[in-house]
């Protein structure tokens, strides 16, 4: 019933607003603006008002329970605002620092670009020198086991552990600093691989047609028409009566890489269905060319934008598949540290959410690092999908 | 004199690149009176399209009017709100787009969207719209015109298709039509019906209209004033007899003398020589059906083979089939005298040099992602072998002889050259492979006129440097009078007369080729009256080529 009044207030303000606008400015811009827009600007100041208003709640009530809903708020401005100044000062420095080329890179860049590109290089560092970063190993078992994060005593926290121990005493951070190492090492291998095998496969699809074509489009088509997760879980349990640990890990990526290859055929072939049939293509066949020399001097290099848009998110589902995989227990092996793993051992405090944020954060810090690379790689990839296709003009 | 029906004054107009505005129109001034057809011509990129649409208020995303006025019969466009113009555009205001199929709904029944606009502006009902509909189609001279509005916009043929939207425009009557290059993608035969449709229906009604187009000649068929643009600007404006004979400026004069370019005719060949390409009775199909059937022509050294004819009657597929792309089901073809394998991928690498081909399209023909350099490079490595310095200098030769200076445009990409250089560089390509023999696939159609000359002339002066032989396709029969030997009409896959270009153009003719040749617009602005008052008003186009068969 308030959600009704609330709507019928804005959509009220909305009309007046333009209105107003007209009768004030008389202005085309408000003579010409359809209800919708206006609409929009009113239904905006309201959602921008209440986010104020609940920023602005005390996040504790009388009793000194931390109120949820509140608390994650403020967590979620405080993040978003250190983000943005962040992703300001990245492009800032882009600007001033570095060679002719890169600064003009940076000063076309938007701000969603530069914070992808920052949160990437950060993983990326973080991967690299994880020995060197974490507190401890990401094995280490100690005493102290449930550890609250945030590193206050009073709240049930350890200052030796900022972020927290797991239920058996494992270091929360130590072992997201190891997991970023394995999971995003692992998922990009796995991506590599399949881009591999599928771009290749589908650009000689594409350029011999024929039967090559009919047997390779077909034999994706049946890989396709299983349901990747369960195929994959059915693979791997194959796989699992043969090797243990970090074979498994290895045969976990080839299939992986095999079941999402065919949908990077699929992308190449269809791509490379488009650029074949140009003349210069045909210019090309009548050279008396090889294969090789057409599929990648001629086909791949127009073909780099789309293939690597769907890198960007094809990587994002590896990423989330070997997650998901781990969260039941069949994608990357402990002892080695991994974000879905994590997710799932921790999974049970998520229960605590509504009167104990601080717990619940647990499991979500790991969910949190998999979500933040998932959307800092598609501003990525975004940005230079439309760079390319502004540069094909 | 009343007052005009459209003004525009003093109009400046920016198109937005790279984050920044810059000028496309630079001051034009336009008037046009209630019932006068306006020609706008110039080259592409020369503003008509844009002057155009902004007669009727309208910009191009990324495009504005940065000064200057429009008026419509007393109306400010510029100032007028999104509704005044909803009710003027459509109603009073009508545009025709250059490509009908593009711009047809393809789920929609043309009847559907002829009636659309009057039923929106509540100008007829349904029912009236549709009987309108049916009296335009009869008007226009559509086949069956109460039946073919139930058609779907791909079941009727281009020209149709091209009158059906003529026809869409003047649903509601309105004052002014926009026409945008109507009848460009159309063949000769096919695009003087759609001429004489537009012009029968615009005097008939007494439409005003802005008739846009880069061919002088269909302009001198339709407008009573003509306004030529160069670059944004306005070069000239004249009625359209005293532009025709007595054109003032430089440039309108050039525009003028494309047409007057032509070789020296060459001696006949010697009766026992060894033609470069022989074609022997070739049959080929797509699938199970023929579509060329015993074609024969011979090709001798340092002379052009003109094979002309509309789309659809086999000239690019007899050069896929010479090529090798499409191996003829019959028939076979000799390069010097010894016979060449029909399919490319059994062709020495040899065999396969002497054969070039020049494309159409020089977008497609040169790989964007590749430099001018490289792009001619390839086959001077792939076919000579030469390597590192050798290599460049033999391309930097190559761009020379395109007129191309090589300092300039080696590092280029595709996509920084104008079409006609474009063009210019597939024809390097194919002179890097050192060719005896050239196959041009109506390489000139695409390109403005004075560019397309250019483009003769470097192709005659090459053939007279290297003695080579072309193999030149084309639909235009200017660009034939131009630079052909001799000429190959085709129809429906197969030949109909061939022979010296001079016994070509005197009668007798076969009488498809005096159809083609007679439908060739010519800068008399009479041609189109006479020429129907001659054939007869329903032996025009598609009529005219089915009495044929």
């Amino acid at each position: 019933m308030s959600v009704l009044i609330a709507l019928i207030a804005v959509a009220v303000a909305g009309w007046l607003f333009r209105f107003i606008g007209q009768r004030l400015t008389g202005k085309p811009y408000f003579r010409d603006m359809p209800y919708a827009v206006a609409f929009g600007f009113a239904l905006a100041v309201a959602l921008i008002g209440a986010g104020v208003w609940l920023y602005l709640q005390p996040a504790m009530n009388d009793q000194g329970v931390p109120r949820a809903s509140v608390m994650f708020f403020h967590w979620a401005v405080h993040f978003f605002a250190v983000s943005a100044v962040a992703a300001f000062l990245f492009r800032l420095l882009g600007r001033l620092v570095g060679t002719q080329g890169s600064r003009k890179l940076f000063r076309q860049m938007p701000l969603t670009a530069a914070y992808g590109i920052l949160v990437v290089a950060i993983y990326a560092f973080v991967a690299i020198f994880a020995a060197v970063l974490a507190p401890h190993g990401q094995e280490e078992v100690f005493a102290a086991a449930n550890v609250v994060p945030g590193g206050n005593p009073a709240m049930g926290g350890n200052p030796d552990f900022p972020l927290g121990t797991d239920q058996i005493g494992r270091d929360i951070l130590s072992r997201l600093i190891y997991g970023a190492q394995n999971t995003v090492g692992i998922a990009f291998a796995t991506t590599v691989l399949a881009f591999v095998l599928g771009a290749s496969l589908g650009f000689l699809a594409a350029t011999l047609r024929g039967w090559v074509d009919q047997v390779l489009s077909r034999a994706v088509d049946v890989l396709m028409a299983i349901p990747s997760l369960i195929f994959s879980l059915l693979l791997i349990t194959v796989a699992s009566a043969w090797v243990s640990g970090a074979g498994l890990t290895a045969a976990m990526v080839v299939i992986i890489a095999v079941i999402d290859a065919t949908r990077v055929f699929r992308l190449s072939r269809a791509v490379g269905m488009n650029i074949v049939v140009m003349d210069y293509i045909e210019a090309a066949r009548l050279r008396g060319e090889g294969l090789g020399y057409l599929i990648f001097r001629e086909i791949l290099p127009n073909a780099t934008a789309p293939l690597l848009a769907e890198f960007g998110l094809r990587f994002c589902f590896v990423f989330l598949t070997i997650s998901a995989l781990s969260f039941l227990g069949l994608g990357i092996q402990p002892p080695l540290a991994d974000w879905g793993t994590m997710v799932k051992d921790l999974s049970a405090f998520i229960n605590y959410a509504a009167f104990a944020p601080q717990v619940a954060s647990a499991p979500l810090l790991a969910a949190g690092a998999i979500a933040l690379l998932t959307v800092a790689v598609n501003f990525v990839v975004d940005w230079m999908l439309h760079r390319s296709s502004g540069l094909r003009e | 004199m009343t007052n005009p029906l459209v003004q525009m004054r003093g109009i400046r107009m920016d198109g937005r690149s790279d984050e920044a505005w810059s000028p496309i129109i630079k001051g034009v001034d336009l008037t046009l009176n209630r019932g006068e057809v306006l020609g706008l011509i110039g080259e592409s990129g020369a503003g008509k399209s844009t002057l155009g649409l902004a007669a009727m208020g309208f910009t191009r995303d990324g495009v504005r009017i940065s000064e200057g006025a429009v008026s419509f019969d007393g109306i400010d466009l510029l100032a007028a709100s999104a509704e005044q113009k909803r009710q003027l555009l459509g109603k009073r205001i009508a545009y025709v787009a250059q490509s009908a199929a593009a711009s047809f709904n393809p789920a929609h029944t043309l009847l559907d969207q002829h009636a659309e606009a009057p039923v929106q502006h509540g100008v007829m009902s349904r029912a009236e719209a549709e009987a309108d509909g049916m009296e335009l189609y009869r008007k226009l001279r559509l086949p069956n015109p109460d039946e073919i509005g139930f058609r779907y916009p791909h079941q009727v043929s281009g020209g149709q298709l091209q009158r059906a939207m003529t026809a869409m425009a003047m649903s509601c009557r309105p004052d002014l039509i926009i026409f945008d290059e109507p009848t460009t993608a159309l063949d000769v035969t096919t695009q003087i019906e759609v001429l004489a449709a537009i012009r029968n229906i615009v005097e008939e009604f007494g439409t005003a209209a802005i008739y846009i187009t880069h061919d002088l000649a269909v302009v001198a068929q339709m407008a009573d004033r003509i306004k030529v643009l160069l670059k944004g600007e306005e070069v000239e404006e004249a009625e359209t007899r005293e532009m025709l004979s007595a054109p003032k400026q430089d440039y309108t004069k050039s525009l003028w003398a494309v047409r007057e370019f032509q070789r020296p005719a060459k001696p006949a060949p010697a009766v026992d020589a060894t033609p470069v390409i022989s074609v022997q009775g070739i049959t080929a199909a797509y699938g199970k059906m023929d579509v060329l059937h015993d074609v024969s022509f011979d090709i001798h050294a340092g002379r052009t083979v003109a094979v002309v004819g509309e789309s659809g009657s086999g000239k690019s597929t007899t050069a896929r089939c010479i090529t090798g792309l499409l191996p003829p089901r019959l028939g076979r073809i000799e390069l010097d005298g010894a016979e060449l394998p029909l399919d490319y991928r059994k062709r020495s690498k040899d065999q396969l040099r002497q054969v070039q081909m020049i494309y159409q399209m020089a977008d497609t023909a040169l790989n964007p992602r590749q430099s001018i350099g490289d792009i001619i490079a390839r086959p001077v490595e792939f076919y000579m072998g030469l390597k590192g310095r050798a290599k460049r200098d033999r391309v930097a030769d190559l761009l020379e002889q395109i007129e191309l200076p090589a300092d300039q445009y080696y590092d280029r990409l595709p996509s920084e050259l104008s079409g006609g250089q474009k063009q210019r560089v597939g024809i390097a390509r194919a002179l890097a492979a050192e060719p005896k023999f050239i196959i041009c696939d109506e390489v000139t159609s695409a390109l403005d006129q004075l560019v397309a000359e250019g483009i003769l002339r470097l192709l005659a002066r090459l053939q007279d440097e290297l003695g080579l032989s072309y193999m030149f396709i084309t639909h235009d029969l200017a660009t034939v009078k131009s630079i052909a030997d001799e000429v190959v009409v085709m129809k429906d896959g197969a030949v109909v007369e061939q022979g010296p270009k001079a016994d070509m153009f005197r009668p007798p003719h076969h009488p498809y080729t005096d159809l083609l040749l007679s439908s060739v617009p010519e800068m008399d602005p009479d041609w189109l009256s006479d020429l129907l008052r001659e054939r007869g008003a329903d032996n025009v186009g598609d009529a005219a080529t089915a009495r044929m068969d």
